[in-house]
């Protein structure tokens, strides 16, 4: 029998962005929700958040930019996850992106993606209806 | 100020006008539950001579350019001469961003500010795999010398003053900046500006990381020596709350924990054996100018009256000009909203308006697209506009410090200024800044905060227009500004250009006698301007560093 497993998040930021106030403030609303969290703290290349993310057996990451390195950033962060046979790791984004890339990140692989003003309970929420944990 | 007489009988008039308030209320309540600031400040309905009855004027207020300099640091003020409008700006190459600077002074700005890409600003050349993705994404790319020449192509800077937000390599791009003056004719002893250089705050909030925060207190005593001797009228430490406060802290932590960073520099400075007057007088400050209009305005007089008291009590400055604080103003990033963007123009304007009323000596305010993008040339001249129209036609610069005297703004002034150093006698209990951000305390205070402000505006105890609040069921895109993506190319082709052409063996001798230098303790200053007029590249020399000093790395704290 499956006992119940809390969804697990990694909360990532790639490349030099050293913006994180949104990303720490995330990490504690999923917290707070009942997730499993993992930050990964500051300045990791798209290799180190996917090593995190399979170390730490997650079932999501997060990917936070506002510094506008995102179009090369997390697609590749997917293209790794795929690589590595983990592409289910369900991998979510937020932070200021264009209108138009938007899309692009979502063909690229990006499940959701977040932009300034949403409420904290509304990306709690998305994650609890989108996110399954994995192995179930 | 106000005889016993009178408040005695004010005293008895408040007590009849708050019955009369509260008769009013039991028939239709206040409008909102609680009155607050931005910072969750509660305020009252009313104040009065009562809130400042032992007020001494010319101890605690005093006038313009008398300690403590309340009512601001120079006698004349802005009848002398106004602030200085000095718009950030930086995108893409050199290129670029030299033709925005051209744009802004044509526009009739009277100060350069220089804002460089992720790659410049954490210390990476275009051609590292670390720079991937992110070459002048959001300022400009500096990868060595011969970027800052084409940065400053056409400008006069032996009249305009530079300021240069950069920190970890802040020694460098200053060193570029001094040796493109040179080779211009131009004379370090005339050049005028400010580096950002304070890498206390990017521990506590901003976050551009490279060595560790003992070597980095190191480098920036280099620079500050370095300054004294050599470049005197550069600002070579900008002391920041501006970043603190984007980070989510209160007003008053913003204040407090900038003035702690401030006296951490000091110290740092006094050991070396500086004598405090050489050096204080060109140390320059960095404030946010947030929402709520009044607590800014009260923030920057307590900001101005701490620091002069901090100087003159606790380091025994003898010059006047060691007291002042001087500061730049940027309009508040994080209060501008992705919604309705033209709203920003409004909030931009009551920012710059308190920044102003608060007696800054710079200014820079944001631009309405500046949460989506770097700004486009139409939004940024809309924002130099901004600071024109208060300059010229509100009014408002025509007296000094016109809000001095106000109940509210003089209560505001003292309740900051007496929580603010409680806060610094908190971090110095901790044994100082430094011992406080090994700690993570101004990380997790700021954390909190942040938290806490979150949880207000998605409960719309807070309201933010646009957002949570009188929101739009559809958004018209505004257009916004793109960055070549064919720029990361052309930046390493012309970087590799500038490694071909150089003598590769000077750059070799004089890399190595930086190292050598790095583990001694001469001041590094002189070796790294050697190095950029030779063409070494910023990551050369910050590999260097890496080197010697170690790195750093985020502890990923919530």
């Amino acid at each position: 029998m499956n006992k119940e497993r809390r969804i697990r998040v990694l909360v990532a930021k790639p490349g030099l962005d050293g913006h994180d106030r949104g990303a720490r403030i995330i990490a504690r609303a999923y917290r707070d929700a009942g997730f499993e969290v993992v930050y990964s703290g500051l300045h990791q290349t798209p290799e180190e958040v996917v090593q995190a993310a399979i170390q730490e057996d997650v079932d999501m990451i997060g990917l936070s930019s506002l510094a506008g390195a995102h179009m090369y950033l997390f697609p590749r962060v997917v293209e790794l996850l795929k690589e590595k046979n983990a592409d289910d790791i369900l991998v979510c984004g937020g932070g200021i992106f264009p209108e138009e890339d938007i899309p692009k990140l979502k063909n690229a692989g990006i499940k959701e993606v977040f932009t300034p003003g949403t409420p904290l309970t509304e990306i709690v929420n998305w994650v609890k209806e989108n996110v399954k944990p994995r192995g179930l | 100020m106000f005889n016993k007489k009178s408040l005695e009988d004010i005293a008895n008039e408040e007590k009849k006008w708050q019955k009369l308030f509260n008769e009013y209320t039991l028939k239709a309540p206040e409008r909102l539950k609680r009155f607050s600031t931005v910072s969750d400040r509660p305020i009252k309905n009313i104040y009065t001579p009562l809130d400042i009855e032992d007020l001494d004027y010319p101890k605690e207020i005093a006038f313009p350019g008398i300690y403590p300099f309340t009512r601001g640091v120079q006698p004349t003020m802005y009848r002398g001469r106004l602030w200085t409008m000095r718009m950030f700006a930086g995108l893409g190459s050199a290129k670029d961003t030299n033709e925005r600077f051209h744009l802004l002074v044509n526009e009739g700005q009277t100060g350069l500010s220089t804002a460089f890409d992720m790659p410049t600003l954490m210390g990476y050349d275009t051609d590292s795999p670390r720079s991937r993705g992110e070459c002048g994404k959001c300022g400009v790319a500096i990868d060595s010398l011969k970027d800052m020449e084409i940065l400053f192509d056409g400008l006069p800077i032996d009249k305009i003053t530079t300021s240069m937000t950069i920190n970890p390599p802040a020694s460098i791009l200053w060193a570029m900046y001094i040796a493109m003056a040179e080779n211009r004719g131009i004379d370090r002893r005339i050049i005028g500006g400010t580096i950002q250089n304070d890498m206390l705050k990017e521990f506590i909030a901003q976050k551009t990381f490279m060595c560790p925060p003992k070597p980095s207190m190191r480098l920036i005593t280099d620079t500050v020596e370095f300054g004294t001797k050599e470049v005197p009228r550069w600002n070579t430490i900008s002391i920041s709350g501006y970043h603190i406060r984007e980070a989510g802290s209160t007003a008053v932590q913003e204040l407090a924990f900038t003035l702690a960073d401030g006296i951490a520099y000091v110290e740092a400075a006094l050991e070396r054996g500086l004598d405090i007057d050489a050096f204080a007088p060109r140390l320059s400050f960095f404030f946010n100018s947030h929402l709520d209009f009044f607590e800014e305005i009260a923030k920057f007089r307590a900001a101005r009256r701490m620091w002069s008291r901090i100087m003159k009590e606790r380091f025994k400055a003898k010059d006047e000009r060691s007291l002042w604080l001087r500061f730049h103003t940027q309009t508040a990033g994080c209060s501008l909203t992705a919604q309705q963007p033209y709203n920003n123009v409004i909030r931009t304007s009551l920012e710059a308006l308190a920044a102003v009323l608060g007696g800054t000596q710079s200014l820079h305010t944001n631009s309405l697209d500046e949460v989506l993008a770097i700004p486009t040339e139409e939004a940024a001249t809309i924002a130099l506009r901004t600071q024109q129209i208060i300059a010229e036609e509100s009014g408002v610069a025509n007296t000094i410090d016109p809000l001095g005297g106000s109940f509210f703004v003089e209560r505001l002034t003292r309740d900051m200024e007496e929580e603010a150093f409680e806060y610094i006698k908190k971090i110095d209990d901790m044994g100082g800044m430094v011992a406080a951000i090994e700690r993570n305390y101004p990380q997790m205070e700021i954390a909190d905060a942040a938290y806490k402000y979150q949880l207000q505006v998605d409960s719309q105890e807070k309201t933010v227009v646009g957002v949570n609040k009188y929101v739009s069921e559809e958004e018209i895109p505004i257009e916004i500004l793109q960055i070549d993506e064919e720029l990361e190319e052309k930046q390493i082709k012309w970087l590799n250009e500038v490694k071909e052409n150089r003598d590769n063996t000077k750059v070799k001798e004089v890399l190595e006698k930086l190292g050598e230098a790095c583990e001694g303790n001469s001041n590094l200053m002189p070796v790294i301007i050697e190095a950029v007029k030779a063409y070494a590249t910023e990551q050369e020399i910050t590999d260097v560093f890496r080197d010697v000093f170690g790195v750093y790395r985020d502890p990923g704290v919530y």
